[in-house]
């Protein structure tokens, strides 16, 4: 035995335990939750599950309600990461730009970040309360509107709220992602730009935003990824109401492995969600990835 | 579970006395909020050895939890003694099919309350005893403007939702399902019952962020003097009435007996929201958790911890017993007697093991029609036909 391939016997070893582990709690409930999809299966004691194939990922697919979710999600993970973007960059941009004060809001900024998102999901519950909600109380202080109003009560307004809270507390973290791309941003760029006669915002979106490509797709694929399968803010905040009009795909999940107990369908549910979030990342890679950010 | 029951303290209280009575058993108690409850036991149930000998079960979950193969038939256990003196009602809760799946935890309805305060002022000097009546009181109330929306309501897309509508539909004279198990709410009662919610809230008579609500957010707004009247269950009436830094109401808050449609020609209805505390099948411990529901169920206990659930035990309420009881506690000389006159108008919902999903599909029939997403004919129809589905 050479001592090259004595080092590696004895270097997988040594990562042998951290494998069997990721294997264990990574692998293993994927493949069985992916084996329980082709049942009928239950949270039973007294039912044995019965293999259907396809069916409950065909029943899915037909299902208006199905896509109707889908629909919804996709709703949720546009608006909410869009406005994520524009605002994060937009504070990246202020913040790099050195303000003062710039130091005291970069800490201020990771303090929605840093709040759990069921903490979140009920301060937000909170503010929107129509009779207490500190919502109605600072509308009616500034004017804009004339008494206390019910926010909740509309299925569109209930998801634009849901929203406007998921934004308020995810909206940092690209924010910080790219306020730290553009600390890295070699300033003779733009300085060149600006010799050549480059107005300040042909400067941001001709230098500056090309350059952080890189750094935009990945805080992009992270929190739509992340958006697509929101599911803590919206049990917190309506519970899918009113009238399903915040159900999510990973809220139905929930209620049909859950509270129905067909785990088998939750289970198919489950796979069709890794299926879209998939496809949204290679759309994502296919359009912004270029070889020249192979560093990132 | 703070909607019903005792409080965390009294039951924190309750356990201590068990466990230091008991030095060989040793028991730890878990809180879970009532919404999250049922899907808790349901993943907790389904390892083995299951993660709870002893869990509390909602009347509405003992069909599918007995079906499922969760709960410990406890038939032979229960003494003939134990079983007389208990509501024959309440055995009602935790039977399935002649089975006993469970020890009576609490007997609890929907009540009415009102402050009397705002009555007064608006000049009544009863409550109403039907909901015409009730609409006439609440528009003086609203004209003369002491609050906005006399009335609040828990019609948010939970299970809350489904017992205010029980309360009105049975109160019209409808039903939820009929002998045959067939659902029967998609009538015309039925479609009656929603359209008058309907027109509550467009009328303003309803708090409109009723449609978002549960029973805690009913008691919130209640509890701060803006609604006359409010459903909700027996736990409300002590916060609301008796504790100041839970209420800005206090010593102003009445209960009567639930009103009913003129038109429907019934006295009151209103709807049990009992409990029972059941063993899970394959609990290792079984004769142990045995002897701690049994000291829990006890009359003993239950006497003694009535101040936001009533005993269910009929023993506790006759006699020198029922007097005793309702001279325990400010609390229960006020609900003791209200218990024994709304009780014989109390319905039950249906026990069927697909409930969770049944009453999901009834939430988002009135959601939609609340919400004006749909027509209440048309909203009530389509959650028939799931229920008629899920009977296959």
């Amino acid at each position: 035995m050479t001592l090259r391939r004595r080092e590696a016997i004895v270097g997988l070893l040594f990562v042998l335990p951290a494998l069997l582990i990721i294997l264990g709690i990574v692998l293993q409930p994927i493949i069985s939750t992916f084996y329980l999809s082709f049942f009928d299966a239950s949270l039973s004691k007294t039912k044995a599950n019965v293999f259907i194939g396809l069916e409950n990922y065909l029943d899915l697919l037909s299902d208006d309600a199905f896509w109707a979710t889908i629909w919804r999600t996709v709703y949720f993970t546009v608006v909410s990461v869009g406005l994520e973007l524009l605002i994060g960059i937009s504070i990246a941009q202020l913040i790099s730009s050195r303000p003062p004060g710039w130091k005291f809001l970069r800490i201020a900024l990771i303090l929605p970040w840093a709040i759990p998102t069921i903490v979140n999901g009920t301060m937000w519950r909170w503010i929107y309360n129509a009779d207490y909600g500190a919502m109605n109380a600072l509308l009616l202080q500034l004017g804009l509107i004339e008494k206390y109003r019910p926010w909740l009560i509309s299925p569109k307004m209930a998801m634009n709220l849901v929203i406007l809270a998921d934004v308020w507390h995810s909206m940092p973290f690209i924010a910080l992602i790219l306020q730290a791309a553009m600390a890295t941003l070699p300033p003779e760029l733009e300085e060149a730009a600006a010799v050549d006669g480059a107005s300040a915002w042909q400067r941001f979106a001709r230098v500056r935003l090309p350059l952080l490509r890189g750094a935009i797709l990945v805080a992009l694929v992270i929190r739509t990824v992340e958006a697509f399968r929101v599911f803590d803010i919206i049990y917190v905040i309506t519970a899918g109401g009113p009238a399903f009009g915040t159900v999510t795909i990973s809220y139905l999940t929930y209620l049909e492995t859950f509270t129905f107990g067909h785990i088998g369908r939750g289970a198919a549910l489950s796979f069709l969600i890794s299926a879209f979030t998939l496809a949204m990342a290679l759309i994502y890679i296919r359009f912004l990835y270029r070889p020249e950010d192979r560093a990132l | 579970m703070e909607q019903a029951g005792p409080t965390v303290e009294e039951m924190n209280a309750i356990v201590e006395e068990f466990n230091q009575a008991n030095p060989n058993v040793k028991v730890m108690i878990d809180y879970v909020a009532y919404d999250a409850l049922h899907d808790k036991i349901t993943t907790a149930l389904a390892s083995t050895p299951p993660a709870y000998d002893v869990f509390l079960v909602d009347d509405i979950w003992f069909a599918e939890f007995a079906d499922k193969g969760y709960l410990l038939d406890i038939t032979d256990r229960v003494p003939a003694g134990t079983k007389e003196g208990i509501f024959t009602a309440a055995w009602e809760v935790s039977e399935v099919a002649g089975t006993v799946y469970g020890m009576p935890w609490l007997l609890d309805q929907k009540y009415f309350f009102y402050n009397e305060d705002i009555l007064t002022q608006a000049g009544f000097s009863t409550p109403p005893k039907t909901w015409e009546e009730l609409i006439e009181q609440s528009k003086v109330i609203k004209e003369k403007g002491i609050v906005e929306y006399p009335i609040v309501w828990s019609w948010g897309q939970y299970e809350a939702a489904i017992c205010d509508w029980v309360t009105l539909l049975f109160g019209n004279g409808g039903t939820l399902v009929d002998d045959q198990g067939n659902p029967s709410f998609n009538n015309e009662i039925g479609v009656k019952t929603l359209d008058w919610m309907l027109q509550t809230i467009d009328d303003g008579i309803t708090n409109p962020a009723s449609v978002s609500y549960v029973e805690e957010d009913v008691r919130n707004v209640f509890s701060q003097g803006q609604a006359a009247f409010a459903l909700n269950w027996n736990y409300m009436y002590d916060l609301a009435n008796n504790q100041a830094d839970q209420s800005q109401i206090t010593g102003k808050v009445k209960v009567a007996l639930m009103p009913a449609f003129a038109e429907g020609g019934m006295d009151s209805a209103t709807i049990d929201g009992s409990m029972g505390i059941g063993i899970a099948a394959t609990s290792p411990n079984a004769d142990a958790a045995w002897g701690y529901v049994e000291y829990l169920t006890s009359k003993d206990v239950q006497d003694r911890y009535s101040a936001h659930m009533l005993p269910v035990w009929e023993t506790s309420f006759e006699g020198e017993s029922g007097e005793k009881l309702a001279s325990t506690s400010p609390v229960t000389e006020v609900m003791v007697p209200m218990f024994q006159e709304q009780f014989p108008y109390s319905h039950v919902r249906p026990k069927v093991p697909f409930y969770p999903e049944a009453s999901k599909a009834l939430q988002l029939a009135l959601q939609k029609a609340l919400t004006k997403q749909a027509s209440s004919a048309d909203a009530l129809n389509e959650a028939a036909a799931t229920w008629t589905e899920l009977m296959k």
